[in-house]
């Protein structure tokens, strides 16, 4: 019985390393440490943890400013899908210091919820805030992003009907070549879709054309990019256009047209949960991250479209951080609209 | 006269604390008042919100193949959307199951009328306002109910509520102001009237005993009416006892003269030393009596006409002329020279009665206290205004009594042995006041007393 007892506390800490490895599969996980960081002296308390769904390419030029300000922190940067980080957060909402998602939606829920806390002395206009606990920090339009090669000697489609026509006029061409959001896992394709089809019926046209023409369905913007980029596929819907943009500066493939009828443009956004376990840290963080979205300080190698740009109005035209995101997110109303889309789109 | 008033209380500081302290009651009743009235008008316009968000929910469900749909329009949500930001929190359920939103929503009982109902309650640890309502849906052969909560907290609500508070408490405070300016503004105006009573009272000369005439406010009239009697009933006693006292001096001086003469008689015949040395001292004793009861006399007859004087127009000079040739032989009779300097008549609106018996009484007093083979100098002048001046060369004044000697029955000390009742310098000075003017009295730097009676 004692060995039996022994072997047990032998074999615990493997089974816990074996259940959070099966739980927690990153898309990519890095630690980032400032210059004043020794391996030797490693003062607790001077490192906290992001939760994600942004490429660390994006978010690395950011940290590495931060830790130019405060070079003993060290911040460890965990990426994962909107879906996802909903599910690991609300399984451990004490393990994570910030919370930054392109999924509105969700994160209004979390923070509808409870689980944020406010940051009282952050400096952001009116809509990039929702009661002080989530801030916007970014304004992104989705877009349509197209291989030039298949529209070699074709004007480009500005809107969605247009795309519709282009779409109906050469299905031998795009048939298997399309791509969007599988938004039965992607949180961020899931908000995009239901704000689309709030907008307008022609959504709902576009998604039985692609239906019809066979559309991949990615779980993340990066590899629809990618397939777009090496041919693979021709037209990507509702791709997110920061990461187009970043892609079709680098190369003449690739256009990025933002749909002339009606912009649907999400903010992303980022909290720090109540349970965090450093919260000043993370505090800090959030006010240098706005203080550099909102311009107020140097976006020299900055790659994220910034909150609020020279020249625009008062407000974007963005989805409006409210109690109407939890509307898709019911359980009854979200059966009801998967089920149209699988029967638009899957057929 | 300076006898000290019982103070008890201000009817102002009374007046004022009872108005201010009413003015405070009120402000914060109105604040209680319309502060309820608008908390009544927020929650009101929370629960019809959350309401048409339930109604729109509800409207949304319906029965397909025995499973129930909901597919809420978005502005279920959005127009639960506040400046505040307020959470919002909902649940649907189907008969006891939870079909979607808060499982832990604490749900009240709804009959089965399935009516809305609003009420508060606690979830999550924060206050919510919560709306309820339930609705049957048919189905072929299936009858199911449901019910539907959506639940808001009420930060804006309470934000509506502090700016109403800070705006009505800011009214009450300028309505409590107002009401202060307005209760001393109310109190003086109230204490006016008995202020000019008594001003006026105060300003009355000393002789002036006649009714309060001006309009008094009603709730003064018995105090005035009062006063006026107690008045009236002091001057009346006043006369009487002046009246009393000149009948008295009247009836003495005939008998006196009377007994004056036959004791003259009497001294021509008595032979005998001592007997004629006793009747002259009766005889100077009598003098001296008859003469107190001629001031009386004089005394009351001046008070009489200083209250009603008649005057008219006379020269100041002939008068004193006249009154000078008259007691020329008194003079003489004494060796005192009696000299008159005069520069041009003087003419002046007066009671001559009233001016002959007073600087009568100026000289007869020069004459009685100065020595004999001396000279008074009477001078009258115009400039700056009639004046009488009367010097002698007598001891003068006792300069330690020299204000108090025109009182009634008042004499220096010198005076002993002088015939004289003490009446003289009062008769003068009230003729002088009577007249406008004044007497003052001092003494010469070379000896003697210097009266001046100006008019």
């Amino acid at each position: 019985m004692r060995y039996l007892f022994c072997l047990i506390l032998w074999l615990w800490p493997f089974a816990l390393v074996a259940q959070d490895s099966s739980a927690l599969v990153w898309e990519d996980q890095q630690l980032f440490h400032g210059a004043g960081y020794d391996p030797d002296a490693v003062e607790p308390g001077q490192q906290f943890r992001i939760l994600s769904s942004t490429d660390t390419s994006f978010f690395a030029p950011i940290i590495a400013s931060y830790l130019l300000d405060h070079p003993r922190t060290s911040v460890e940067y965990l990426v994962a899908g909107t879906a996802e980080i909903d599910r690991i957060f609300r399984d451990s909402p004490g393990g994570f210091d910030l919370v930054i998602s392109s999924a509105m939606d969700l994160q209004f829920k979390l923070t509808n919820d409870g689980y944020a806390q406010p940051i009282s002395d952050l400096s952001t206009p009116e809509w990039a805030q929702w009661r002080h606990s989530l801030f916007a920090f970014t304004v992104e339009p989705a877009a349509i992003v197209i291989n030039r090669a298949a529209f070699a000697g074709q004007a480009l489609p500005q809107t969605r009907q247009e795309l519709i026509e282009a779409l109906r006029a050469r299905p031998a061409v795009f048939r298997n070549r399309l791509g969007t959001y599988d938004i039965r896992q992607s949180g961020l394709g899931y908000l995009f879709a239901t704000q689309d089809a709030r907008a307008s019926e022609t959504y709902w046209r576009l998604m039985e054309v692609m239906g019809n023409l066979d559309t991949r369905l990615y779980c993340c913007s990066g590899e629809m990019i990618d397939d777009l980029a090496s041919g693979e596929i021709a037209v990507a819907y509702n791709v997110l256009g920061s990461y187009a943009t970043a892609r079709a500066e680098s190369g003449e493939t690739l256009a990025v047209v933002l749909p002339a009828d009606f912009p649907t443009t999400m903010m992303r956004t980022g909290f720090v949960p109540r349970q965090a376990a450093q919260p000043d840290l993370a505090k800090a963080f959030m006010r240098h991250l706005l203080n550099l979205q909102s311009g107020r300080g140097a976006r020299d190698g900055l790659v994220l479209p910034p909150l609020i740009s020279a020249g625009a109005g008062p407000q974007p035209p963005t989805i409006s951080l409210g109690p109407a995101l939890m509307s898709y997110l019911d359980r009854l109303k979200r059966e009801t609209f998967l089920q149209e889309w699988v029967s638009a789109v899957i057929q | 006269m300076d006898e000290q008033v019982k103070v008890s209380g201000s009817l102002r500081h009374r007046l004022a604390v009872s108005l201010i302290g009413g003015a405070a009651v009120l402000s914060v009743v109105l604040y209680g008042v319309v502060r309820a009235y608008a908390a009544q008008i927020a929650q009101q316009g929370q629960d019809s919100i959350l309401a048409a968000s339930v109604t729109s929910i509800l409207d949304a469900a319906v029965l397909r193949e025995g499973r129930v749909e909901v597919d809420f329009p978005y502005a279920s949500f959005s127009m639960l959307t506040t400046p505040a930001d307020d959470r919002v929190f909902y649940a649907i359920y189907r008969d006891e199951t939870l079909l979607s939103g808060y499982k832990d929503l604490p749900l009240p009982s709804v009959g089965e009328g399935g009516g809305q109902q609003s009420h508060s309650d606690v979830y999550v640890g924060v206050p919510v306002r919560m709306s309820t309502a339930s609705r049957t849906l048919l189905g072929t052969n299936v009858k199911t109910r449901i019910t539907v909560s959506v639940a808001q907290t009420q930060d804006a609500l309470s934000d509506t509520l502090n700016g109403i508070s800070r705006n009505v408490a800011s009214v009450g405070v300028g309505f409590f102001v107002l009401v202060v300016l307005l209760s001393f503004w109310a109190t003086s105006i109230t204490i006016a009237p008995l202020k000019r009573l008594t001003s006026s009272v105060t300003r009355r000369g000393p002789q002036d005993l006649s009714p309060v005439a001006k309009p008094v406010p009603t709730e003064m009239a018995p105090l005035v009416a009062s006063l006026n009697r107690l008045m009236a009933r002091l001057n009346q006693s006043l006369t009487q006892s002046e009246d009393f006292i000149a009948e008295a001096a009247h009836r003495v001086r005939t008998p006196l003269a009377t007994v004056r003469s036959h004791a003259e008689t009497t001294l021509q015949r008595v032979e005998q030393d001592e007997n004629r040395q006793a009747l002259r001292a009766m005889i100077r004793a009598i003098d001296e009596s008859s003469r107190a009861a001629g001031q009386l006399l004089d005394h009351a007859m001046i008070s009489f006409r200083a209250d009603q004087l008649e005057r008219q127009e006379l020269d100041l000079v002939e008068l004193v002329q006249e009154l000078v040739l008259r007691l020329t032989p008194v003079a003489e009779l004494k060796d005192i020279d009696l000299s008159l300097q005069i520069d041009g008549p003087v003419p002046l609106l007066g009671d001559p009665i009233l001016l002959q018996n007073a600087i009568r009484n100026l000289i007869d007093n020069a004459l009685k206290y100065s020595p004999s083979e001396s000279v008074i100098a009477v001078c009258v002048r115009r400039d700056p205004g009639a004046t009488v001046e009367v010097r002698d060369q007598g001891p003068g004044f006792p300069e330690d009594e020299i204000d108090d000697l025109a009182l009634r029955f008042s004499r220096g000390h010198n005076a002993e042995g002088t015939i004289g009742s003490g009446l003289g310098l009062t008769i003068a000075q009230d003729v002088a006041v009577a007249h406008g003017g004044s007497l003052t009295l001092s003494n010469l730097q070379e000896g003697g007393a210097c009266v001046i009676f100006s008019v």
